[in-house]
Order: structure tokens, then sequence, then C-alpha cells
């Protein structure tokens, strides 16, 4: 007698170890094959936008920290960047440099956390997350240094920075470049040719690259679809012109280049890192701009590549001390678009690596 | 470098294909008639020489008069980029037509206009509140929501 079976629904989360915030996945098995998930978001939403549209364009700088809190120092990067954009502000070399500098340390500290995490989420409790840490321990030491904060640093400002390097600061910099191939190494050693790791990641949660530009995945998501598409090669900003490095793509688009892809970008950023200590010209921070910005009438989008993929900015002024509309483009909210895709015909155990590899952070998607 | 196209020359590409569908055009940004706005997407996306395959941003804004909802489209292929925009005059019940089929991008993005901004997406296929729950009062993101 065949035995009668139906699909069931499954609730994983809010709270759940492997969703690193509050998010819920929807998920309908079959057995324990993954038939449909829709994910269900919206438990960390504090209305970001709205309260921005309240604040003067410089109040708005300690928001953006709160979203991305792994990249805090890239969200701040991408508001500036628009706000001086819109307000046609000329940022002095220094700064730019400067802005450079700790957003490459920001991408590596933030590829270490979903590197490690996802490696976590595989099952290798916690061991590889404590060498990931031990690096972005010392990047967060530099942080401190630099503004005295660890995670939410309010460091950029609208036409500059707000401080200068500290004497000690360099030295420790240039320590940490020098160790940090050899790090890298490290991880290579210990993860790249795992048989866990391999067996686990490989061919599991494709996201072809056709789909992958459909969904408007970015960053380490699409290019390792196979897309060659860096902003700052594509659509260069600030100064990343000036600098030499490759943009590491793979062609499988499995969990497996996903977690790859992450760790070629942190040799890359290191080699930027080198070369713009080597360049850092003297001179001034800031520009001159005054206390209440109040940029012309107009709108901006501008877009950067942050650690996650392409953030963007639509700012609206209508010549007020507020920005009349601030829309964050939520990179990784985009990115989860495809996640139905990846997970459908996996184990439900797959889920949580597919989840794990597209590397999100629920303060921005829920804003 | 990812160049911006002319507004005004593709306004006349697209007005070759679909005379009268365009409102405004000018060098940053063409503004699209609502009843046109899927045609002319799908004429974005797979016309030869424009290929705009990826919808980088969607965004809606409240002018109290009108929303605007504003498609910044690129593509990846020639490195170009055009602002694309249509408006949306009723304020009771705003309605435009979804570009999920075209882009599968504008999924989640217009799930949150309909949450912040309620403006109604006819074809997409899951259009439900993205970050509030069913049953909120009204739509925040609008200029006179207090």
């Amino acid at each position: 007698m065949a035995i009668k079976t139906e699909p069931f629904i499954l609730n994983m989360g809010p709270q759940h170890p492997s969703t690193h915030g509050v998010f819920r996945m929807r998920v309908t098995l079959d057995g324990e094959v993954i038939v449909d998930v829709e994910p269900v978001i919206g438990y960390l939403h504090r209305g970001i936008e709205k309260l921005a549209e309240g604040r003067t364009y410089t109040q708005n700088i300690p928001l953006t920290d709160r979203m991305d809190y792994l990249a805090s120092m890239t969200n701040n990067q991408a508001y500036v960047t628009a706000v001086e954009k819109l307000a046609g502000i000329q940022v002095p070399e220094r700064a730019e440099y400067l802005r450079i500098i700790m957003a490459e340390l920001m991408r590596i500290a933030s590829h270490l956390m979903g590197v490690g995490f996802f490696l976590n989420d595989l099952g290798a409790l916690m061991t590889p997350v404590l060498y990931m840490w031990r690096e972005r321990e010392k990047i967060l030491d530099l942080f401190d240094m630099l503004c005295g904060q660890r995670l939410t640093y309010n460091y950029m400002r609208i036409g500059g920075v707000s401080h200068d390097i500290p004497e000690e600061f360099l030295s420790a910099l240039k320590r940490f470049i020098a160790e940090m191939p050899g790090f890298t190494d490290e991880y290579d050693q210990l993860l790249a040719e795992n048989e866990i790791l391999l067996v686990r990641t490989k061919g599991v949660g494709i996201l072809p690259k056709d789909l992958a530009i459909n969904t408007g995945a970015s960053g380490p998501v699409l290019r390792a679809s196979g897309v060659k598409w860096d902003i700052r090669r594509a659509d260069p900003y600030s100064i990343y012109d000036r600098f030499d490095f490759d943009i590491p793509t793979a062609d499988s688009g499995d969990c497996y280049d996903r977690y790859w892809i992450k760790i070629q970008e942190i040799r890359q950023s290191t080699r930027i890192l080198e070369q713009a200590v080597a360049q850092l010209p003297e001179g001034d921070i800031c520009a001159d701009v005054p206390q209440l910005i109040r940029p012309p009438v107009g709108e901006v989008y501008s877009r950067i590549e942050a650690p996650k993929g392409e953030l963007g900015y639509y700012l609206v002024s209508d010549n007020s001390i507020a920005p009349y509309r601030f829309h964050v483009r939520p990179t990784e909210l985009i990115n989860l678009t495809a996640l139905r895709d990846m997970s459908i015909g996996w184990k439900i155990a797959d889920l949580i690596i597919i989840f794990g590899s597209i590397d999100v952070c629920l303060g921005e998607i829920d804003r | 470098m990812t160049v911006c196209l002319n507004g005004e020359e593709v306004a006349k590409k697209i007005g070759d294909a679909f005379p009268n569908s365009i409102d405004i055009a000018d060098k940053a940004t063409i503004i699209a008639k609502s009843e046109y706005l899927y045609q002319i997407a799908e004429f974005l996306k797979n016309n030869s020489d424009l290929k705009f395959d990826y919808l980088a941003n969607q965004v809606a804004v409240d002018y109290m008069d009108y929303f605007e909802v504003v498609y910044n489209l690129v593509s990846l292929e020639y490195n170009h980029s055009l602002t694309l925009k249509v408006r949306c005059n009723d304020r009771e019940n705003p309605t435009l037509p979804s570009v999920v089929s075209l882009w599968r991008t504008a999924d989640y993005q217009e799930r949150e206009i309909y949450d912040l901004m309620g403006i109604t997406f006819t074809g997409h296929p899951n259009l439900k509140r993205l970050f509030l729950w069913e049953g909120f009062p009204g739509h925040p993101q609008r200029r006179d929501y207090l």
C-alpha cells in the first residue's frame, strides 16, 4: 500500500541562529526537500528613510551606520558621496585616500565575517570564525584608534572625514597589511581544499548568470555567477581609478564560488591598501562646507561598491536643510530575490548554507 | 566609466516605436506616460542598441501633487545608464503596471513601494506588504503621513 504524503510548511526563524538577525523563512517541504521558500522580513524595520526626512544632511550620517552594521564605513561613504554629488562639493585629496583606506579595511572585515559565519552555518562551529575574528579584531582596533568606535563609526563627513589619523595609526596599518597575505594563505590552507567544505558547497545553490543579472544581484554574488561587474571599475567613484587591482570572478555560481570570491577580494583589498598607504598625501581632511548644507533643488542616484554589492542612495533635495526623499538601494534585500530559485530542490540543511553564502545583514534589509 | 545616455535621443527611439508615449524628455531623464510604461520598459530591455538588462534601483517619491516612480536602468553589456520616470496623479488609488516580468529585481522593490507609499502594481505576482504587517493603517513614507 502506498503511503499518502503531502508537503508541509516549516517556519524557520525569526529567531534562528543561522539567520544572523531576525529573519523568517516560510519553507514548504516535501520530506526534507525544499519545494518553496518565502522570506518574511520587517522585524527590524525602524523607518530609517522616514526618520531621515526630518533630520539635516549631516545628522543622517549616524543613521547610515545602523543599516549594514558590519560595514558602517562604506555606508557612510555611499551617503556622503551622494550628498557631495547633489551639492557639488569637492573633497580634498587626503580625505579621499583616507576614505579608501577605511572602505577597504571595512571590506576585509565584512568579508571575514561573511566567510566565518558561512562556515559556522556549515557546521564548522566557531573554529573558523575565531580565525577570521583574529584579523577582524585588528581592523576594529584600527577603527577604534581612529574614531573611538568599533561598530558604528560615524567617521565620514560631507566634504571629507571627521578626524585625521592618529600618529600610531599608520605603523599599525602597515603591520596589518604586511601580515594579512599570510593570514589569507592560512585560510586557504585550512579551508580551500577541505573535503567537507567542498562536498557541502560545490554545485549547491547555483545561481545562473542570466538569472543573477535579472534578479539584480550585485557584489560577490553577481561575480560568483561569472559577471565581471564591479562599480569600482565599471563606474569609478572617489579615486579608485588610481589603483591597480583585479576583479575576481568565478563561473559556476554555487556556494563555494561565493565563498572563494570573498577570499580573493580580501587579497585584492590588501593590494589597494598597500598602494593607498604608499600614495597617501598630506593636506586638508575636510572641505569648507557650511554647517547646514542646503543642496540645490534636484535629485541624485549615487552608487558605490559596498562589500556586499551595489549600495546606492537616491536623494531628492528641495533646497531645505533636510532631504525631501532619502532612499537606500538595499543591496542585500535585492540579493535575496534569487534565494527561492537557488534553494528549490535542495535539502533543508543546504538552505542554511545557501542563505549564509549570500551574506546578509538584517539591519540593511529591514532598514 | 558608465555613460549616462542622453534622454532626448533615447526618447526619439521610443517615440518611433510608440508615438506619444513620452511626456517629457531632457538630457538626464525620460518621463513616460504611465499607460505605456510596460511597453517602454520592454523596448528598453530588448532593443539591441540599448539592452538595459539590469534594473539597479526603483524608488517612489511623493511630490504631493503626484507620485513619481524612478527606474535607474543600467546595461551591464554596454555600461550605460538611463533614468526612466513615471508619474501617477491619482492620490486615492495610484496604480502602475508592474515590471517584475522583465526585471525580477523589481519584486521586493515594488512590494516596498506598495507597503510604504501605497502604489499598487498591476501584474505583480505577490503584492503584499514587505516590512509592515497586514492591516497597518496608511502608508508611512507618504509626505502627509504623520
